[in-house]
């Protein structure tokens, strides 16, 4: 639009931006950037010693990792010892990483993952475990939930699309669970995935005529995540269904009224007619998945608390223990700025692979 | 003219109105919301203060108790807290060395003969009074203990760990039960560091070095800890308790609904578990793991903040609710230990003979106080997830070793905690 | 297309129905749970997760739970401070972000490109990461009200307000939305000599229905549900909302009757919202979000 006297107005154009943006930067801009501050002190929540500067101490406790090569134990004779179940024995690490004055690299390090390399054992450390798997989780949910869910609101989409009498209560109905808090939706799910009487053993009991046995689903530190994840997809998808939805229908009917006149099969409409004028909508459903997966937190709070063995400890869960549990605020918010790095990188690659090639 | 007239006659009238003693208004916060007993019972006993007397007139706010810690720490850093307010235990020194309560200007000789649990001390000064204590037993049947020919254990002679394993054990193999044991995983949060570390404390261990306070190395993860951390890791192992997914309907209900033989509970649970089996219930003794049977002590505590404006006026409310009637009043309603003989006499339970008076003398013999440091609220949470982590099987002196690591760390980052 | 063969098609549009009705199941089931079991007591709710009497209104159906929860907590207190809080912030979310993307949008003055740009980084900052500094930042901030000069903003209305009521999302919905209306329009206005906030007011708003909706809808719900924030910085009953106060039923020995009658109670508001604006919202989603 061309430059006119008409619509050059720089008064009534901060007057009328002022009031948003002026929350936005005192109530997002302004703690941001006092969290990164925080991040390079030692301050606590409540505290009568003073706060002080520590640099990037806290980035490096939770950061920091280490690679240790372990030698087999080996008996008098120079052969490897192993154990009953014949697995080779290694010297604990406990006698590297405390108090080893040639190891002080690695002083106060535990174990994250390890692996064989021939007779060794590799194992690499990490200063704060517990960060390092919330990490992981978290990547992990997202990548899994990020087009599981969004591939399922299609195929949703795809169904509630059709003109069948009453769909629109079928919509309504998918929709329902959007609205409901997701504390709620936790608290439901408990009940849901008991390991004992729960109502998910018990409908894939009936369903294998008591073949089935009861899994502890959330005490289970393999199906923990996975069971969280089932419960948010449920949660949320009907909310992407609906944009998919949107999106289906600003497809102009002539291009499947051509395809139909040229003969087609389902698959190739979809394919070629159907999917193209979907990008834009793909492009934002998984922009907005991903970014509210990253902020995965109510329902590890009052379902699982982090467990069984910090399977389901998430960034922002350790954020908020951290800061507000154990009172370290600069360690919540050391964290809080390394998940915004964490989350600005993701999205600059989403962008780039989604751009537009015009 | 006038307005100064009417300005100077506002500044008299209000010098006068303060002069002439109404009633000073002192806001309180209790944690008991939600709680239909303890709210009845505390809102009798300052409607009797207030009525009792023209100078105070005590406002309560309540809390549930699950956030009421929270809320009083986002309070503190607002300048907002009330005048009186009520502390856990063991949460008390951290919040003395934050400074958000002042010591307790009450008369000492009040609560000479109080149980020792209930008395918040810090630094060489009292800063809370209990108006009851917790202690923890081991409850079962009479009955049960008949069927399986398992001794009954006095205070005198304790279950030895042996005997005590042995007897779960036998309660397994019947088949009888769910599970022998009910320790109460289901109850995340303070009751873990409450109810488990006495037993590691009568392994031998303890959660951290009480002589300096200033790491938790050799404690918590020195070779008594390590024999605590296994034991308690093959309680799981073998299936002698719930885990950590425990149903919190379960713990609740489990032992009275048969599914447990034993439990680990508070005597504020057990006035549901007397209710159902009457004189068929037994209050018994934690075993001797080795040093000693320890059970935990202290719990909810009255005390007046730094920031109040009128501590006498809150040392006046608290030492009016230290009397028996109410002390009484309390142990009847929710099933705690009176802090006095005398109130104990006053109580259905605890007086002479009563169904739960061997936790009056459990709680004088056998209470140790968790670790009295302004530390302790780092150090319970490091301490709960270790034994949650350990009871899902993660390597016993590995996991101890972290919990150290991770205390010492937090003790160093301030400063020692003032000790 | 293949000759449709009438026997043929009552079946495929069977089989269509029991798909859509196998999926409306599995999406339902937990709210017709938790409805079902508010209306059971305790001992019947747990021993019923075990069997399909889980969603059946069957054995001592009864509204004892929900008038024992009124009597555990102030149930219509909480209601009341959510719906409040909800329906201030959205109303204020609207006019704020609405006004600020029209100038965005329609006008053009400097630093406009720069200012949209922050905003927009906003959009990827997790709520979760600041709320600790926005904590200690909220405890410090002045207010003229009712007490005169006061600092701090913990127990009030106010501070569950108005951090939210702008923000990067719905400030993009409307860029989005009003970037789509149709120029002649504003500029012929201007040269009528229209002012900006006459536009604004007479032309723009008028024509942004469909947007509204979708904002007001998406704002509720995230502040009906809101559980974080409230729970760090309100602790006076007096203005706590719906969702901390699950606390009150979580004492020693849960009544799950009550835990499930206070879950119906507070997911009623939102129901009964979504079902009023529903077909506005669904159809303004069509219009706003897909434009890439």
């Amino acid at each position: 639009m061309s430059r006119s006297r008409l619509t050059q107005s720089n008064r009534a154009g901060w007057t009328m931006a002022l009031p948003g943006f002026g929350l936005i930067a005192v109530f997002i801009i302004l703690p941001f950037f006092f969290a990164f501050g925080l991040s390079f002190t030692n301050q606590r929540l409540i505290s009568p010693n003073p706060t002080e500067w520590v640099g990037f101490d806290n980035y490096r406790q939770l950061m920091g990792v280490g690679v240790l090569t372990l030698e087999p134990e080996r008996d008098d004779a120079g052969a490897v010892i192993r154990d009953e179940d014949g697995a080779i024995e290694y010297p604990r690490l406990r006698g590297f990483t405390r108090g080893n004055p040639d190891y002080a690299h690695l002083d106060g390090m535990r174990e994250w993952t390890s692996w064989q390399w021939g007779e060794d054992r590799v194992v690499l450390l990490a200063r704060d475990v517990v960060f390092m798997k919330a990490v992981v989780n978290t990547l992990t949910f997202v990548a899994v939930v990020a087009p599981v869910q969004a591939g399922l609101a299609l195929v949703l989409a795809l169904l509630i699309n059709q003109r069948l009498r009453g769909i629109n209560v079928f919509r309504t109905i998918y929709f329902m669970p959007v609205v409901v808090s997701i504390v709620v939706v936790s608290l439901l799910w408990r009940f849901i995935y008991d390991g004992n009487d729960g109502l998910l053993n018990n409908l894939l009991s009936a369903i294998t005529f008591g073949a089935f046995e009861p899994v502890d689903w959330l005490g289970n530190p393999d199906t923990a995540l996975p069971a969280i994840m089932a419960m948010s997809i449920w949660q949320a998808v009907g909310f992407h269904m609906v944009i998919w939805l949107a999106g289906l229908q600003t497809i102009s009917p002539t291009l499947y009224e051509a395809a139909e006149i040229e003969g087609t099969s389902r698959w190739q409409t979809f394919r070629y007619v159907t999917w193209p004028g979907l990008r834009n909508t793909a492009v934002l459903i998984l922009i907005v998945i991903t970014m509210q997966a990253f902020a995965l937190f109510a329902q590890i709070d009052v379902m699982t608390g982090g467990g069984p063995l910090d399977s389901t400890q998430t960034i922002v869960f350790q954020a908020v223990e951290r800061g507000y549990g154990k009172q370290d605020i600069s360690g919540g918010s050391t964290i809080s700025v390394l998940l915004f790095l964490l989350v600005l990188t993701i999205s600059l690659i989403q962008r780039y692979l989604t751009r537009e090639r015009n | 003219m006038t307005r100064t007239n009417l300005m100077a006659g506002t500044i008299l009238a209000s010098a006068l109105a303060t002069g002439a003693a109404a009633q000073t208004e002192l806001s309180m916060w209790y944690h008991g919301a939600g709680n239909e007993v303890e709210s009845e019972i505390i809102n009798r006993i300052v409607g009797d203060f207030n009525e009792s007397q023209d100078e105070w007139e005590v406002s309560l706010q309540s809390f549930p108790q699950g956030s009421y810690n929270d809320s009083v720490i986002a309070a503190a850093l607002a300048g907002n807290l009330p005048d009186i307010l009520d502390v856990d235990g063991p949460v008390m020194p951290n919040w003395a060395w934050s400074g958000y309560l002042q010591p307790l200007p009450i008369d000492e000789s009040l609560i000479e003969n109080f149980l020792p649990g209930t008395k918040g001390e810090w630094n060489g000064e009292l800063y809370s009074i209990g108006l009851w204590d917790a202690a923890v037993a081991m409850v079962t049947r009479q009955s049960y203990l008949d069927q399986f020919d398992i001794r009954v254990p006095t205070l005198e002679e304790p279950w030895t760990l042996e005997e005590f394993d042995a007897a779960l054990v036998k309660i397994k193999e019947s088949g009888e039960f769910a599970y022998p044991l009910d320790l109460g995983m289901a109850w995340t949060g303070e009751w873990y560091p409450y109810a488990f570390s006495p037993f590691l404390q009568s392994f031998g261990g303890d959660i951290v070095d009480r002589e300096t306070y200033s790491t938790a190395e050799g404690a918590l993860n020195g070779d008594a800890a390590v024999e605590f951390g296994e034991w308690w890791q093959s309680l799981f192992e073998r299936d002698l308790v719930p885990g950590t997914s425990q149903d919190p309907a379960d713990r609740d209900n489990g032992f009275v609904e048969g599914k447990y033989a034993i439990s680990w509970n508070g005597n504020w649970a057990a006035l549901n578990i007397l209710n159902e089996y009457g004189d068929d219930t037994l209050f018994l003794p934690a075993p001797d793991f080795g040093n000693g049977p320890v059970i935990g002590a202290a719990s909810w505590q009255f005390g007046v903040s730094a920031t109040s404006e009128h501590p006498e006026g809150a040392a006046a409310f608290i030492e009016f609710a230290l009397q028996d009637e109410y002390l009484a009043a309390f142990s009847n309603g929710i099933g705690l230990i009176p802090p006095t003989e005398s109130a104990a006499e006053m109580t259905e339970n605890y007086k002479e003979g009563g169904p739960m008076a061997v936790f009056y003398e459990l709680s004088e013999s056998q209470a140790k106080l968790r670790p009295v440091s302004p530390g302790y609220v780092v150090a319970a949470k490091v301490f709960e997830k270790a034994l949650a982590d350990i009871a899902n099987g993660a390597d016993v002196q590995d996991t101890l070793d972290a919990a150290v690591d991770e205390i010492d760390a937090d003790i160093e980052r301030n400063q020692g905690y003032g000790h | 297309m293949a000759q449709i063969d009438p026997s043929n098609r009552g079946l495929r549009l069977a089989v269509r129905y029991a798909v859509l009705v196998l999926i409306a199941v599995i999406f339902i089931f937990p709210l017709v749970f938790m409805v079902v079991s508010s209306l059971k007591p305790d001992q019947q709710l747990l021993s019923d997760t075990g069997s399909l009497r889980a969603f059946l209104p069957v054995g001592d159906i009864s509204l004892d739970n929900y008038a024992a929860a009124f009597q555990r907590a102030p149930v219509g207190l909480f209601i009341f401070n959510s719906v409040l809080v909800t329906a201030v912030t959205v109303v204020l979310a609207l006019l704020v972000c609405s006004l600020a993307a029209f100038a965005f949008v329609f006008l053009e003055w400097r630093g406009s490109g720069l200012l949209l740009s922050i905003i927009l980084a906003t959009l990827i900052v997790p709520f979760e990461t600041i709320a600790i500094p926005l904590l200690l930042i909220v405890n410090q901030l002045p207010w003229i009200g009712l007490d005169g000069f006061t600092t701090g903003w913990l127990n009030s209305y106010r501070v569950q307000i108005l951090p939210f009521v702008a923000d990067g999302l719905t400030i993009f919905l409307f860029v989005q939305y009003f970037r789509d209306l149709p120029r002649e329009l504003i500029e012929a206005s201007r040269v009528e000599g229209a002012s900006w906030w006459m536009i604004y007011r007479r032309i723009v708003m008028p024509l942004s229905g469909p947007v509204l909706a979708t904002a007001a809808i998406l704002k509720f719900l995230v502040m009906y549900n809101q559980y974080l924030w409230p729970l760090m910085v309100v602790q006076e009953e007096g203005y706590r909302p719906v969702m901390v106060d699950l606390q009150y039923f979580f004492q020693l020995n849960r009544a799950w009757g009550e835990i499930m009658a206070y879950l119906s109670l507070i997911t009623l508001p939102v129901l009964a919202f979504y079902f009023v604006l529903q077909r506005a919202f669904i159809s303004s989603i069509a219009s706003t979000g897909v434009k890439g």
